[in-house]
C-alpha cells in the first residue's frame, strides 16, 4: 500500500516536471513562431501597393527609400539609386487620401466604383508620380507599373539602423538602435556594479566581522526585494535631475541615467553570488598563505579572488543578465529614443522597453507585432548565450 | 639560549581554557614532537608559535612566548615577519590553485621579492630539498592539483621552506597520506632537521619515535611530560604517558 502511494506520488513529481518543461518549451516555440512571421511581411505595409509611372525605371526600393521620399527628403528620381540612374523628373507624392485634390468627388461614383481608373488615369499622367493606396483599388488594366512587392529580410531586420515601426507606406524594423541601446547600457550598469559590488562582496567574505555581516546581508538582500517600478521611480525623481544637473545636459533622460539604475539593481547579485563564491575558499588555503607572511591583502588578491574566480565571473554574467533583461526601470529613465547611441549622456531605447511600450498598440498578427516578437526573440538569445557562459565557466576545472 | 620559549603560558577558546600553564624550552636545530589524545591542545599549542590562532576570533593569552629570545605577542611584533621565520605545514596537502611553480614561488613572491633568476633557482633548489624535483620538472606549469596528495605535502613543505624560515611547525603532516609517502616525508624530516628546528604534532607515536629528538605528551590542556623521546617511549616517568604510549587510551 506504502509502495502504491509512492509511485503515485513520483508520478506526480513527473508529470509537473514533464509540464512545466513542456510550457518552456512551447512558450519558446510560439515566440520563435511568432517572430518568424516578420520575414514573411511585405516591406510594404499589407494591404496596399507602391505604384509609379510605367516609363519609371525604377523596379524595388527598400522601406527606408520609401520613408525617405514621403517625407519629402528625397525628391528628384535621380536621386533615389546611386547605382542606377533614374529618370530627371521631380517626385509628386500621392497618398490615397489626396485622390481628393485631384478630382471632385462625384467622378469617383456614388460607391467609389470609378476609383480605380481615376488613379490609372492619374498614374499614367504624371511621370514622376509615386503613389500609395489600397491594393484592391488596383485598376484591372492598370497603366502604371506597381513595384515588386518584396519581404522583408534578415539583412533588414538584424542591419538595420532605424527603427520607424509605424511609419506608412513602409514601416522600418532595425534591430540595431535597440540593441546597441540595450548593451550599451547593460555595459554602463556593470561597469559601475562590478568594482562597487566586487568590493562589497570582498568586505562581506573576508574583512567584516561577524556582527556586521549579520547587519549588512540582510540589507542588501533587501535590496533584492524592492520591485523594478520601484527603482524606476526613484531612477526617474531622483537620478535623473541629478544627472542633468550636475551634468547640464538638456535632458537627463540618458543611457546613463540607465546604467546607474540597473547598476543598483544588479549589486545584490553580485554582492551575493561573489560573497558565496569567495566564502567557499578553503580556511586552509587562506591558513597556508598567511602561514607564509602574505599580508590579509596579499591573501585575498592572490589566493581567494584566484580560487573563486569562477563564482565572480558568473556573478559578473548573472548581474548582466539581470540587466539586459530589465523592462521596468529602464523604461521610465533612458527616455526611449530609438536612435543609434553615441555616448552614454543621450535617450536610449532599450528591447525590452520596446517590447513593453509598443505591444500594446502594435495590431495582433501585423508586422510590428511580429517584430516585437522577434526582439523577444533576440533578448532571449543573448540571456541563453549569456546561461551558457555561465555554465561552462562553473563547470570549468579550477586550476 | 633556546630557540623557542614558553613561559607560563594559558590559552583560552571564549571560556574555555584550552591551555594551562605550559613552559617549554625547544633548543635550535632539534625536533621536536607533541603528541596525546584529541583535543588535549597539541595543535593549538603549536599553533601558537606563527600566532595562527590570531585568526579565530574570541582567543585570549596569558603568558610569554619568545622566539630567537622576541617576544612574539608584543604588541609591536610584526605578525608577516614572524610567520617568514616560522614556517607551517598542514594536516591536509593545501596547494593553492597555482601551478607547481607558482606554488613554491609564492612566499617569495608576497614578500617582496621581485629577482626572477633568484625566484627560479631557489624553487629549483627547494623542489630539489623535498626530493619532489625528479618527479615535477617536467611539469612545473601544471596545475598543483594534479599532483598525487604525497607529492601535494612535499610541495607544501617545500613551499614553507623556499623563505628559508627558523623553524618549521608541522600539524599531523602525514595523517591524510599513505604509507610510502608518509614514509618519504619521515626521510625528509631527518633531513631538514639538520638544518631547521621541526615542531611536528602527530597521533602515530612510531612516527614520534622515529623522527624526534624530543617528545612532550600532552593530556587535557596540560603538558604532563617533556624530554629526551628515548626516555619518553622506554621509561616515562608520569603514568599517564605510559598509559597513553602503550595504547591503553587515547
Amino acid at each position: 500500500m506504502r509502495k502504491f502511494i509512492e509511485k503515485i506520488v513520483e508520478g506526480g513529481f513527473l508529470i509537473s516536471g514533464s509540464v512545466s518543461s513542456l510550457a518552456i518549451l512551447l512558450i519558446i516555440l510560439f515566440l520563435f513562431k511568432e517572430a518568424g512571421g516578420l520575414f514573411n511581411s511585405p516591406v510594404v505595409e499589407d494591404g496596399y501597393v507602391v505604384a509609379v509611372h510605367k516609363d519609371n525605371p525604377v523596379k524595388h526600393l527598400s522601406a527606408e527609400k520609401i520613408m525617405d521620399i514621403f517625407d519629402s527628403e528625397i525628391t528628384n528620381w535621380n536621386d533615389v539609386s546611386e547605382s542606377e540612374p533614374g529618370i530627371d523628373q521631380d517626385i509628386l507624392v500621392f497618398r490615397f487620401s489626396d485622390l481628393t485634390n485631384y478630382y471632385a468627388e462625384e467622378e469617383l461614383g456614388d460607391e467609389f466604383q470609378y476609383v480605380p481608373d481615376k488613379i490609372s488615369e492619374l498614374v499614367s499622367k504624371e511621370p514622376g508620380i509615386i503613389a500609395f493606396f489600397p491594393a484592391q483599388y488596383v485598376a484591372k488594366d492598370f497603366q502604371g507599373r506597381v513595384l515588386a512587392d518584396d519581404k522583408i529580410s534578415l539583412g533588414d531586420f538584424f542591419g538595420g539602423t532605424e527603427w520607424y515601426p509605424t511609419s506608412t507606406p513602409a514601416p522600418i524594423f532595425g534591430l540595431l538602435p535597440l540593441l546597441l541601446g540595450t548593451l550599451l547600457v547593460s555595459f554602463g550598469a556593470i561597469l559601475l556594479s562590478l568594482p562597487f559590488g566586487l568590493a562589497v562582496a570582498i568586505y562581506l567574505a573576508e574583512i567584516a566581522s561577524k556582527r556586521t555581516r549579520d547587519f549588512l546581508k540582510p540589507v542588501i538582500e533587501l535590496l533584492a526585494g524592492i520591485p523594478s517600478v520601484v527603482f524606476g521611480f526613484f531612477g526617474l525623481v531622483v537620478i535623473v535631475p541629478l544627472i542633468q544637473k550636475v551634468l547640464n545636459l538638456p535632458v537627463g533622460e540618458t543611457a546613463f541615467a540607465g546604467s546607474v539604475v540597473l547598476g543598483i539593481m544588479a549589486l545584490p547579485t553580485i554582492i551575493t553570488v561573489a560573497e558565496d563564491a569567495m566564502r567557499t575558499t578553503p580556511s586552509a588555503m587562506k591558513e597556508a598563505s598567511l602561514a607564509l607572511g602574505a599580508s590579509k591583502w596579499q591573501t585575498i588578491y592572490k589566493v581567494i579572488i584566484p580560487y573563486s574566480i569562477s563564482g565572480i565571473t558568473s556573478a559578473i554574467v548573472l548581474g548582466i543578465g539581470r540587466a539586459i533583461g530589465e523592462t521596468m526601470a529602464v523604461l521610465m529613465v533612458t527616455g526611449n529614443a530609438a536612435i543609434i547611441p553615441t555616448s552614454f549622456f543621450e535617450p536610449v531605447r532599450t528591447i525590452p522597453a520596446t517590447i513593453a511600450a509598443e505591444l500594446g498598440e502594435a495590431p495582433a498578427g501585423g508586422a510590428h507585432y511580429q517584430s516585437l516578437f522577434l526582439l523577444g526573440a533576440v533578448l532571449f538569445v543573448i540571456t541563453l548565450l549569456l546561461s551558457f557562459t555561465v555554465e561552462y565557466i562553473s563547470s570549468k576545472r579550477k586550476i | 639560549m633556546y630557540k623557542i620559549d614558553t613561559q607560563n603560558v594559558d590559552f583560552y577558546y571564549g571560556d574555555f581554557h584550552a591551555l594551562k600553564n605550559i613552559s617549554m624550552q625547544i633548543s635550535a636545530n632539534t625536533s621536536v614532537a607533541f603528541i596525546g589524545p584529541s583535543g588535549c591542545g597539541k595543535s593549538t599549542f603549536l599553533r601558537l608559535f606563527n600566532r595562527m590562532n590570531d585568526l579565530i576570533p574570541g582567543t585570549r593569552l596569558d603568558g610569554k612566548i619568545y622566539i630567537d629570545e622576541r617576544d612574539i605577542y608584543d604588541k609591536n611584533e610584526n605578525v608577516d615577519r614572524l610567520r617568514k621565520n616560522v614556517g607551517m605545514v598542514f594536516q591536509k596537502p593545501n596547494p593553492f590553485p597555482k601551478s607547481i611553480f607558482e606554488n613554491v614561488a609564492y612566499g617569495l613572491r608576497v614578500n617582496g621579492v621581485k629577482d626572477q633568476s633568484f625566484i627560479e633557482e631557489t624553487v629549483v633548489d627547494t623542489l630539489k630539498k623535498v626530493v619532489l624535483w625528479d618527479e615535477v620538472k617536467d611539469k612545473l606549469k601544471e596545475s598543483a592539483f594534479a599532483l598525487s596528495g604525497g607529492q601535494q605535502q612535499r610541495l607544501c613543505i617545500a613551499r614553507a621552506l623556499a623563505i628559508s624560515p627558523s623553524i618549521l611547525l608541522m600539524d599531523e603532516p602525514t595523517s591524510a597520506l599513505d604509507p610510502i609517502s608518509t614514509g618519504k616525508i619521515e626521510d625528509l624530516i631527518h633531513q631538514l632537521k639538520q638544518q631547521y628546528t621541526i615542531v611536528i604534532v602527530t597521533h602515530n607515536m612510531q612516527q614520534a619515535a622515529r623522527v624526534s629528538d624530543k617528545t612532550g605528551y600532552f593530556y587535557l590542556g596540560e603538558l604532563i611530560e617533556y624530554g629526551d623521546t628515548r626516555k619518553i617511549f622506554t621509561n616515562p616517568e608520569k603514568e599517564s604517558t605510559q598509559n597513553y604510549i602503550t595504547g591503553r587510551f587515547g
